[in-house]
């Protein structure tokens, strides 16, 4: 068996954070990330799916050799992560959405061959390289452009482009179209498809909580959700169990009193969640079976509230997200989510 | 265009051991050295300025009638000075910018050193400074008519070398203990900026102090760099000067030897706590 681009067997990190003024002394105890294991196969896009908070930009650290676990083990290019990080850090790069690095004062053509440099590759080639990368995402026209003068949308093409300049064995992307605009985002996932199209030996984690986004790219995604890994399988498997259940959208008037959890006491439904939108609500239902939609409309028609559309969809990776979690993903982002930063 | 084609020429081999050790140095330095091309604002801010307070005591020091070496003195005390901003502001704060601006957890996961990370901001900046240490000199010895008599160029030159390399040394150790100590960087570069005039002798020979105070002012490597240099290139130098020239030159190179090993250790326990705790990496943007 080949061996993984990236491995982690019961993985854990916890942070232990200082208290307020008054409890300065006294030290909390954070569980980012606990019990993960992952394979991730050479070649594969992999896809980590979770809401902010959940633990994925602890993993990326880990597997990025700038974090240490607290349990666990993780090898990323066959090399252990803390025991042997001088060998994994000339095979990987990383990219995070919204990050401001290089400087300023540079244009984008020298950052660039500043950073291809800290990883020994020739100037000649570095040059060439970026060229083309940076027509490859539309930024050509802007090469002699100091990187001060960019919008946040070119500046992150930019960081896009010197994760992949290096060619890595295995590239992290921490939330690479954060910030983007439809037409920006398009380029870079197009960049993503066709870099590991290119090497058979390619492989790329990405980490994300646009479900579409990882619905369209990733070969495998794990669902993660404070700092465990609920779920991990292709998007048609993930969503093959919910083919069976019926999933409807049903706009609503005001909902006068009504709730989640009432509907949810209702036999068939298996999960309801509720979003206020303009003049009324959106109610997505997962429901066992179709028969199940009648009970619904018959509480909605009790309490006087009123059908303004009725929808029935395909399941999304949002619907295996609410399966496995009991919330939306952005209603779980709502919450206080545990501080990745701390 | 594909991704194979963009990346053609992606299986030539990547420089890694000294040869990496150099391209970082390199590659580090270059936004320093550029930056000054880009940014002509030093012209005022780093020449102009320190020239008022050069002018302040050369008059103060003619009107009390103090031999004329002291106006020479004081003009290579204020060019100096642009060596001491330098390693304050853009060496010992610099890993604390990086960190802000999400940059030190790229030098970190790269697989270059971080010590050639820190060479190519000394390198670059001294280089900088260097431009901005001649142009002071220039305008000072031209509008003060300063004489100077240089009694031995190679030591003169080993000086400068020693007392760059030690207090560069200085700069890349604070900035891990800048990182490490603080949040707020700018605080102790603020606290440490005026005092070291003073101690260092920047304005008037150390020797006017009692002889512990300069000797613990001699710590910082550019008290006794500036006072070898002015004993060797001013006639009455050696009467005012500190110590013998031979023993301010032992001393520098044990300084550098501290500093460079002190950097080295420090950086490797940054690094460290860096990834055992997670916060120093963590940009707070």
């Amino acid at each position: 068996m080949p061996p993984y681009a990236i491995e982690t067997s019961d993985l854990g990190r916890i942070y232990k954070i200082r208290g307020n003024k008054k409890e300065k002394k006294i030290r909390k105890e954070l569980i980012a990330l606990e019990n993960v294991n992952l394979n991730v196969e050479r070649g594969e896009l992999f896809g980590l799916l979770g809401p902010n908070g959940a633990g994925k930009t602890t993993l990326i650290k880990i597997l990025t050799t700038l974090l240490a676990p607290t349990s666990g083990w993780a090898r990323v290019a066959t090399h252990d992560v803390i025991k042997n990080p001088e060998l994994v850090r000339p095979r990987i790069n990383m990219v995070s959405g919204g990050e401001s690095s290089g400087y300023g004062l540079l244009t984008v053509r020298e950052n660039l061959w500043m950073f291809s440099q800290f990883y020994g590759l020739p100037s000649k080639e570095a040059n060439e390289r970026i060229v083309n990368l940076l027509k490859m995402v539309g930024l050509e026209d802007r090469i002699h452009t100091k990187s001060s003068d960019l919008s946040t949308g070119l500046r992150q093409k930019m960081n896009i482009v010197r994760g992949f300049l290096t060619d890595p064995e295995v590239l992290f992307l921490d939330e690479p179209t954060l910030g983007l605009d439809v037409g920006a985002s398009r380029d870079v996932r197009k960049l993503i498809r066709d870099w590991l199209d290119a090497g058979d030996s390619r492989t790329l984690l990405l980490t994300t909580h646009y479900m579409v986004e990882a619905e369209e790219l990733c070969d495998r995604v794990a669902i993660i959700n404070k700092g465990r890994v609920l779920a991990c399988d292709t998007p048609a498997n993930l969503k093959r169990d919910l083919q069976r259940d019926a999933i409807f959208e049903i706009e609503t008037s005001q909902l006068n009193g009504l709730n989640g959890p009432l509907i949810e006491s209702l036999p068939e439904v298996k999960k309801a969640a509720l979003t206020e939108i303009e003049g009324g609500a959106k109610l997505e239902l997962i429901l066992v079976n179709e028969s199940g939609l009648g009970s619904v409309i018959n509480m909605l028609t009790q309490k006087q509230v009123k059908v303004m559309r009725l929808s029935k969809r395909e399941p999304t990776l949002e619907d295996v997200f609410m399966e496995l979690v009991g919330q939306k993903m952005e209603d779980v982002e709502k919450e206080e989510a545990p501080d990745e930063s701390q | 265009m594909k991704a194979n084609d963009l990346l053609a020429g992606s299986t030539s081999e990547k420089s890694t051991g000294w040869r990496l050790f150099l391209k970082t140095i390199v590659a580090r330095s270059y936004p320093r050295v550029i930056g000054m091309q880009r940014e002509k604002s030093w012209m005022f801010f780093d020449v102009f300025l320190p020239m008022l307070a050069v002018a302040a005591y050369v008059y103060v020091y003619r009107a009390i009638g103090a031999p004329e070496e002291y106006v020479g003195f004081v003009v290579i005390g204020g060019a100096m000075t642009a060596f001491w901003m330098n390693v304050l502001w853009s060496m010992s704060s610099q890993l604390y910018w990086e960190k802000e601006q999400g940059n030190l957890a790229l030098y970190i996961m790269a697989p270059n050193s971080m010590m050639a990370i820190l060479l190519g901001m000394a390198v670059g900046g001294l280089f900088a400074t260097a431009l901005r240490a001649v142009a002071i000199i220039a305008l000072g010895s031209l509008m003060f008519h300063v004489q100077y008599t240089v009694t031995s160029f190679t030591s003169l030159l080993l000086v400068f070398l020693l007392a760059m390399t030690a207090l560069y040394g200085m700069g890349m150790m604070s900035a891990s203990l800048f990182l490490l100590l603080s949040r707020e960087a700018w605080h102790i570069s603020n606290l440490a900026q005026e005092p070291i005039y003073l101690v260092s002798g920047f304005y008037f020979p150390i020797k006017s102090f009692n002889f512990w105070v300069a000797a613990a002012a001699s710590i910082i490597p550019l008290t006794l760099g500036l006072d070898a240099m002015r004993q060797l290139i001013f006639p009455s130098g050696a009467l005012l000067g500190f110590l013998n020239v031979t023993v301010e030159i032992t001393v520098l190179i044990i300084l550098c030897a501290v500093f460079l090993t002190g950097a080295k250790y420090l950086l490797d326990y940054m690094e460290r706590l860096a990834i055992r705790e997670g916060r120093i990496t963590e940009s707070r943007r």
